[in-house]
């Protein structure tokens, strides 16, 4: 085709100049056309526009009254959050928020009952938590090795330290360790000779293990002259950020574990996994929390005492590593069977292909699920109030006795503090994972 | 190189010496069923010695084991029950049963709410209207990411006891009354012959079946369409209106009236009730409605387009392609919902809902002390729940399941 232009020769109804571009219609574009088009396309959709916007009116206006406008944001006690007929300051007829309230309790609904003298301890392993999370959570900050060595190794040491106050009795620990150790040497050095290899690098792994794990307990036993901290005076957000922290770390390993071991093909191993999984996952979490509290002491021999926290948190963990299986599970399935010939043709072994090849890729497909299933370990720490540990929601709720701040606008005010609080976290959480979700999307979707 | 990693110190060394045999735990047989007999071995231990522990725990405490305690009276009271239950004579296995059928009961109307509100969120979450979907959107994300616990206490502690006292009740009319004690409805009373309207139900029933049925066949064999849907519902509801009409209108409401304490009359809805069925039907309907709209999007474009070219129209595009479709991938994260929500019942024992948990793993617990035996039959009771609908749900899978190849 060339490019002449047409000759057009006396054929008067034939245009031989371009009309000059024209704004579009207004009524299709500016406020007014987003408006046509997304608020009153027709008769029944401005009907729904309306219905809705009565129904905002209907909901936000009185929740900015209560909450805001005729809220105390001052006070002492009870009387300047009760109207004059029940006996306090506000003019009859009054409905408020009590933010003095919330307040006054600040320090318990962070604490609980941990001492006034001792909450820097607590204060410090915060900063030490969200100090080493955040680096870790930003891609592009530097460190990331010596960042998750801290936040595996050191910060959980630390974190227990501060806050029980350190000096475990670990005297009697170090024989049963020593024994365990030459065993595991032992055995390590068995499993060499067995296979024909080399059995130096395995023993060093072994002694380095065993060496750390030493470490450890002496690290535990050391007096550093801080006052004992009782976990029975944890309470508040302390305790819902250390059972919802522990639960977190513990159930990401135990639930890999578990989704490679159902997925594995040796028939003892898959059963004991799947019976596993399926029992965790078809109790509510309630039940769990009854056991841990009255059927796991039973278990124990006669003498050993487990800690009312630390039975829940053993609880929380278990309930929550079988739903994390399932969703590593999902990933591990998604993954196209060439991943693993194409590791077993390279001459991998079996942890070499999860470590390198598998787990990375599986793991990254179910990013959304894990942090689903954070967000829902996060939300279930409040059960914990029913089995008489003070979380965040079960300080709120015991505040509630306090004759010295009852009133009838008291609850209302406690819960919506609950709610931004518990909204930040888990709606801070969703987002992160699907700002993940799109930096690492390798061009796997479509 | 990390190919060459020795870290288990058992991967065989390289090397042009190497025995040609391969090492005994080289092979993959052997070391796997050492690697079990290793786990099988760990596994057998920790549940001898745990249930050791628990015999001589058991028996140091003085507590006799055993079931013999279902068949002891419980004698406390029970707030709500569907069967006949007294304080004074019934049994720990009758709380039991109470229990169970609280928990189906919220458990039911719970499904059906959620169903309905999650069904219409996650449409309206597609809308084109903004403000309809953002609203939506709005309801789902903060549902969502508050605990269901606070959200049962909200309703509770902080609605419910909002509500005006007894004396004060709000006035439905004819449809009851609601104050701080709970919801007060009116009360069918069956007169003489009710039974015949029941009766006019089923059959109306089953002729609407069999309509169904032939004009199925008819539609197969020649290709002419029946308005099955309509002669059925005029057949269902208008037997039995007929039925009720002649008898006499045998029916009439025991209605709540106002009492100085407490309505009396009528049906009574306890207020923890309400406040469950609400926190748990609202809080499951955000998942619903993600996954309603998940359902709906899977669904690809061509479908529709297909279909109105072969001539459906718009309904019988969506009744015949689109919500089939939609439905194979909906129904099995929805029935995992609806277990959720059984589940998640539980939750009442915060509030005292008499439910299985909060009965009988509680209360009945507290009395007995008979830790071993009510939690597990409660733990049990839960499994059973969850593997009859893990059941339904495999068997679902397998029927709508695409046959490939």
């Amino acid at each position: 085709m060339s490019h002449t232009p047409i000759d057009h020769g006396d054929l008067a109804y034939v245009r031989d100049q371009m009309l000059a571009e024209q704004p579009a219609p207004r009524v299709s574009r500016g406020a007014i056309g987003w408006m046509r088009e997304h608020l009153f396309q027709s008769i029944p959709q401005t009907i729904l526009t309306l219905v809705c916007l009565y129904l905002l009116y209907l909901i936000i206006p009185p929740i900015v009254q209560f909450f805001l406008i005729d809220a105390v944001w001052t006070g002492e006690d009870r009387a300047a959050c009760a109207t004059q007929a029940q006996g306090g300051t506000q003019p009859d007829g009054w409905f408020g928020a009590c933010w003095a309230y919330v307040g006054a309790y600040a320090n318990q609904f962070i604490y609980g009952r941990y001492p006034d003298a001792a909450q820097w301890r607590v204060n410090v392993t915060g900063l030490l938590f969200f100090g080493g999370l955040t680096p870790l959570l930003i891609p592009a900050a530097p460190f990331k090795r010596q960042n998750i060595v801290f936040m595996v190794l050191v910060f959980p040491l630390a974190a227990l330290i501060l806050l029980t106050g350190g000096g475990f009795e670990t005297g009697g620990l170090y024989l049963p360790l020593a024994v365990v150790a030459v065993l595991a040497l032992a055995a390590t050095y068995a499993l060499a000779l067995g296979s024909r290899s080399d059995p130096r690098p395995g023993l060093i792994t072994t002694a380095t293990i065993f060496a750390g794990l030493f470490a450890v307990v002496a690290l535990l036993g050391v007096d550093f002259g801080l006052e004992r901290v009782q976990t029975a005076q944890w309470g508040g957000l302390l305790v819902t950020l250390v059972i919802a922290v522990t639960g977190i770390a513990a159930s990401l390993p135990i639930g890999i574990a578990l989704a490679l071991g159902r997925r594995s093909h040796m028939p003892i191993v898959r059963f004991v996994c799947v019976v596993f999984i399926e029992f965790w996952r078809g109790v509510p979490l309630i039940t769990v929390l009854f056991m841990s509290s009255v059927m796991l002491p039973l278990f124990l021999p006669e003498g050993v005492t487990f800690d009312k926290l630390l039975r829940a948190l053993v609880g929380v963990a278990l309930f929550a590593s079988a739903y994390m299986a399932e969703v590593v599970r999902g990933g591990l399935q998604a993954l196209p069977k060439g991943q693993y010939e194409g590791a077993m043709a390279l001459g991998l072994n079996w942890s070499q292909m999860m470590r390198m090849i598998i787990l990375p890729q599986a793991l990254k497909m179910v990013i959304p699920g894990i942090v689903n299933t954070f967000i829902g370990l996060f939300k279930d720490t409040t059960l914990v109030l029913i089995i008489g540990l003070f979380d965040f929601l079960g300080q709120i709720q015991s505040s509630f006795s306090d004759p010295s701040w009852a009133s009838p606008v008291q609850s209302l005010t406690g819960y919506f503090f609950a709610c931004i609080v518990f909204f930040l976290f888990c709606f801070g959480m969703s987002r992160y994972s699907m700002y993940m979700e799109e930096r690492l999307d390798t061009g796997r979707k479509s | 190189m990390a190919v060459t990693d020795t870290a288990s110190g058992r991967s065989a060394s390289g090397g042009g010496d190497a025995p040609p045999k391969v090492a005994l735990l080289n092979n993959p047989r052997v070391r796997s069923w050492l690697f079990q007999g290793v786990l099988a071995v760990i596994v057998a231990y920790l549940a001898y010695s745990g249930w050791m522990n628990m015999n001589a725990n058991l028996q140091a405490a003085g507590v006799a084991s055993g079931f013999g305690f279902l068949d002891e009276n419980a004698g406390f009271s029970v707030a709500q029950s569907l069967i006949a239950y007294d304080q004074g004579s019934s049994s720990y296995g009758r709380v039991y049963v109470v229990g169970v059928l609280n928990t189906l009961v919220v458990a039911f109307f719970g499904i059906v709410l959620a169903t309905v509100i999650g069904f219409i969120v996650g449409i309206a979450r597609l809308s084109n209207n903004w403000i309809v979907s953002r609203l939506a959107t709005g309801y789902v994300e903060f549902m969502r990411n508050l605990p269901l616990l606070l959200q049962i206490f909200i309703w509770y502690f902080g609605v419910l006891r909002l509500l005006p006292q007894p004396r004060d009740s709000i006035d439905f009319g004819a449809l009851g009354l609601l104050n701080n004690r709970g919801y007060f409805a009116p009360k069918p009373v069956w007169g003489d012959g009710a039974a015949i309207t029941f009766y006019a139900l089923v059959a109306g029933l089953a002729i609407a079946y069999v309509i169904g049925r032939w004009a199925h066949r008819r539609q197969m064999k020649t290709g002419q369409p029946f308005p099955s849907f309509l002669v059925g519902l005029a057949v269902v509801v208008g037997l039995p209106l007929l039925a009720f009409l002649a008898t006499g209108s045998p029916l009439s409401w025991d209605m709540p009236e106002l009492g100085a304490f407490r309505p009396s009359g009528g049906m009574t809805v306890i207020p923890e009730f309400i406040a469950l069925l609400v926190a748990l039907s609202t809080y499951t309907a955000a998942f619903i409605a993600e996954i309603v709209r998940a359902g709906i999007l899977g669904v690809s474009k061509g479908q529709s387009e297909a279909a109105h070219s072969l001539g459906l129209r718009q309904g019988q595009n969506l009744r015949l392609v689109v919500i089939p479709q939609a439905l194979r991938i909906i129904i099995p994260p929805l029935t995992s919902q609806y277990l959720n929500l059984t589940k998640n019942s539980s939750l009442a024992v915060a509030i005292a809902y008499p439910e299985l948990t909060s009965v009988f793993a509680g209360t009945a617990l507290n009395q007995t002390g008979q830790a071993v035996e009510i939690i597990s039959i409660t733990m049990l009771t839960y499994l059973t729940f969850s593997l009859l609908t893990s059941a339904f749900m495999n068997w679902y899978n397998a029927r709508v399941a695409l046959v490939e190849r």
